[in-house]
């Protein structure tokens, strides 16, 4: 005997869902990777199977060097985010009282009711030479001189981390207040001291907790056009950044669908490394 | 009955009101941000009863992938970089202009660019500002004698002090300039020389910044120089920041011209014709000299009357002649050319 598909009932219910990730997903998706294999004649846009732009990738390099770049700040964006975010959401959940949780919680998440275009020029304006940090630290007789902090890849990363904390804050949390208080006496009426307790029982119960937040903060880092563009100071190009030279001035969508394909096939790869531990259903 | 009467009056009020409303004809134009200034489009849409809906966009591909995917009549109006009007003609989404429907007659003669706006003797646009694209700086913190020399502006002294503006045609046009290389005559064995200045200056800058960006890297203090800045970078600055100024080089500097046409299959041409002729009416001209996005010199001389003596102060009204003389044009690439030109922007900015 085989299972019952889904009935008419399901099937309509499932339809919107179906027609709208075709429609906006599916159907572009493949209309961007047949555009990655077209050419660019003059203005011409000339439809075929070239792997050019996959070629023109490999060769310049500027734009395999713009994907090295996008990788290498992706991952201290995700490692830094991760390092800071999960004592964050442990002290939210074991340390802070029950009834203040929901309103540390949106005190945590404030960051994510403002422009996040705003919210970039303002790490500008405190990263600046004249900002907030530099005069502090000249102030309080700790430099003589400004140094530079805006316009840099520190910047960069500074702008992705305070934006990212939250989200990772917010999984993990998800994860640890699902986690019964008895595992954890269970591990000390077993002899596991703190940190014992911490490694063998709870970092491996948090880990989809973890893995969840961080992919998705590699997905939405590695294809953020903003920050980089604002905090960067086009010290150096990532991929999302080549895209918009490409579109803006030449209208070489070929090339930029390649860009694009080789974002997604990134992306695809980190979702099967962490698919073993991702939890998508916990957010 | 009061109640009756009532209801009568404000249903038809209503059908009166959603009558004018559909009476009142739509102008949709494609535009840079000085034209979305309701300073510069109320007094038009009042004085011809029309709503003019505006779309920016930055870069001139961006510009003509949207008209090329755009159905016929979508857009009315296109205002584009000078040097870009025979891309655009090429790309067929500029229509001819009506011969003799749009005078140049008051222009300052060297932004008429007839050469950039007429293809094969058809006219498709008109020039309707212009500006240079030289050093803006902060006159507090640097040396204004070191500005007046290309050769200095990105020197050893100012490492570290300087923004690039992210464009790479003005930018290389004014290494170009520092080469002695003219912007019109630029070719595919000029790119080591232009290479080679661009690669000093980068290493010499703090960031490569488009216009929000250097405005405010000027205005904070983050940087002291911005390369390619010019009057429509510091003027809106000026009444807070008059320490915020800019020069011409001794070698020269690039100028920028935007031109405005119509666009091909329009269901508005008339209509459109009427923008253009108020955009570059002295009236017009003058609310877009002084736009709240970025100033520039209008294209009409006429606009002088209108412009205060402040306003034309800020603009360098007198010295225009000097500053006309002394400036090129934008280089003007082939497509071969212009793809190799960008590939080593991209390749100064990775470097």
């Amino acid at each position: 005997m085989t299972p019952a598909g889904p009935s008419r009932q399901g099937w309509g219910f499932l339809a919107p869902a179906l027609i709208w990730t075709c429609a906006f997903f599916i159907l572009p998706f493949l209309v961007m990777g047949a555009m990655s294999f077209a050419t660019l004649e003059g203005r011409t846009l000339v439809w075929g199977l070239s792997l050019e732009n996959y070629i023109e990738l490999g060769q310049k390099a500027y734009l395999w060097r713009a994907v090295l770049v996008s990788l290498e700040i992706t991952l201290t964006v995700t490692v830094v985010s991760v390092v800071l975010a999960y004592p964050l959401a442990w002290i939210i959940a074991y340390r802070v009282p029950q009834r203040w949780q929901r309103l540390v919680l949106l005190l945590a998440i404030l960051p994510f009711w403002t422009s996040y275009v705003v919210r970039s020029y303002a790490w500008l304006l405190v990263l600046a030479r004249e900002g907030v940090i530099n005069q502090t630290l000249i102030g309080a007789g700790l430099l003589a001189e400004p140094v530079t902090l805006a316009n840099t890849r520190f910047a960069t990363v500074t702008g992705f981390v305070h934006f990212f904390v939250m989200l990772l804050t917010l999984t993990i949390y998800a994860n640890l207040v699902q986690l019964p208080a008895n595992y954890r006496k269970a591990a000390t009426d077993l002899g596991a001291n703190a940190f014992q307790t911490f490694w063998h029982v709870i970092l491996p119960l948090t880990l989809p907790g973890i893995v969840t937040g961080a992919f998705l903060t590699f997905v939405l880092c590695i294809g953020d056009y903003v920050t980089p563009q604002i905090l960067g100071g086009n010290n150096e190009l990532t991929v999302p950044q080549v895209i918009m030279v490409q579109l803006g001035r030449r209208a070489d969508f070929p090339l930029a669908s390649a860009l694009a394909i080789v974002l997604m096939a990134l992306v695809t790869v980190v979702y099967l490394l962490s698919s073993r531990w991702l939890r998508l259903d916990r957010l | 009955m009061k109640h009756l009467t009532s209801y009568f009056m404000c249903t038809t009020a209503l059908c009166f009101v959603a009558g004018a409303a559909a009476a009142q004809e739509e102008l949709n134009a494609l535009v840079w941000c000085d034209h979305t200034d309701p300073a510069l489009i109320q007094p038009f849409e009042e004085a011809n009863n029309v709503k003019v809906n505006l779309r920016e966009y930055e870069g001139t591909g961006a510009a003509l992938a949207l008209l090329e995917q755009s159905r016929p009549g979508d857009w009315d109006v296109l205002v584009i970089d000078g040097i870009d009007v025979f891309r655009a003609v090429e790309a067929g989404v500029l229509a001819p202009m009506p011969e003799g429907a749009v005078s140049t007659a008051d222009f300052f003669p060297q932004v008429v660019m007839e050469e950039n706006n007429t293809v094969d003797g058809v006219t498709y646009a008109v020039t309707e500002k212009f500006g240079y694209n030289t050093i803006s700086y902060n006159a507090d913190k640097v040396d204004a004698a070191d500005m007046e020399s290309l050769s200095t502006v990105w020197s050893e002294k100012y490492e570290g002090r300087i923004s690039i503006y992210d464009y790479y045609l003005p930018v290389m046009g004014l290494a170009a300039i520092a080469e002695g290389v003219a912007t019109a005559e630029i070719g595919a064995g000029d790119m080591d020389a232009i290479g080679g200045v661009l690669s000093t200056m980068r290493s010499r800058a703090a960031s490569v910044a488009g216009v929000v960006a250097a405005q405010t890297a000027l205005a904070t203090g983050e940087v002291d120089i911005v390369v390619g800045g010019g009057e429509w970078l510091t003027a809106v600055l000026a009444e807070e920041q008059p320490n915020l100024t800019w020069t011409i080089p001794k070698e020269g500097a690039v100028r920028w011209a935007q031109s405005i046409g119509v666009v091909e299959g329009s269901e508005n041409p008339d209509l459109a014709v009427e923008f253009i002729k108020y955009i570059v009416s002295p009236e017009g001209q003058a609310r877009l000299a002084t736009s709240s996005c970025f100033w520039g010199m209008p294209a009409n001389a006429k606009a002088g009357e209108v412009l205060t003596d402040a306003q034309k102060d800020i603009l360098r009204w007198d010295s225009q002649p000097d500053y006309l003389a002394l400036t090129q044009l934008y280089p003007a690439p082939d497509a071969d050319l212009d793809i190799e030109m960008q590939d080593l922007w991209l390749e100064t900015l990775q470097q």
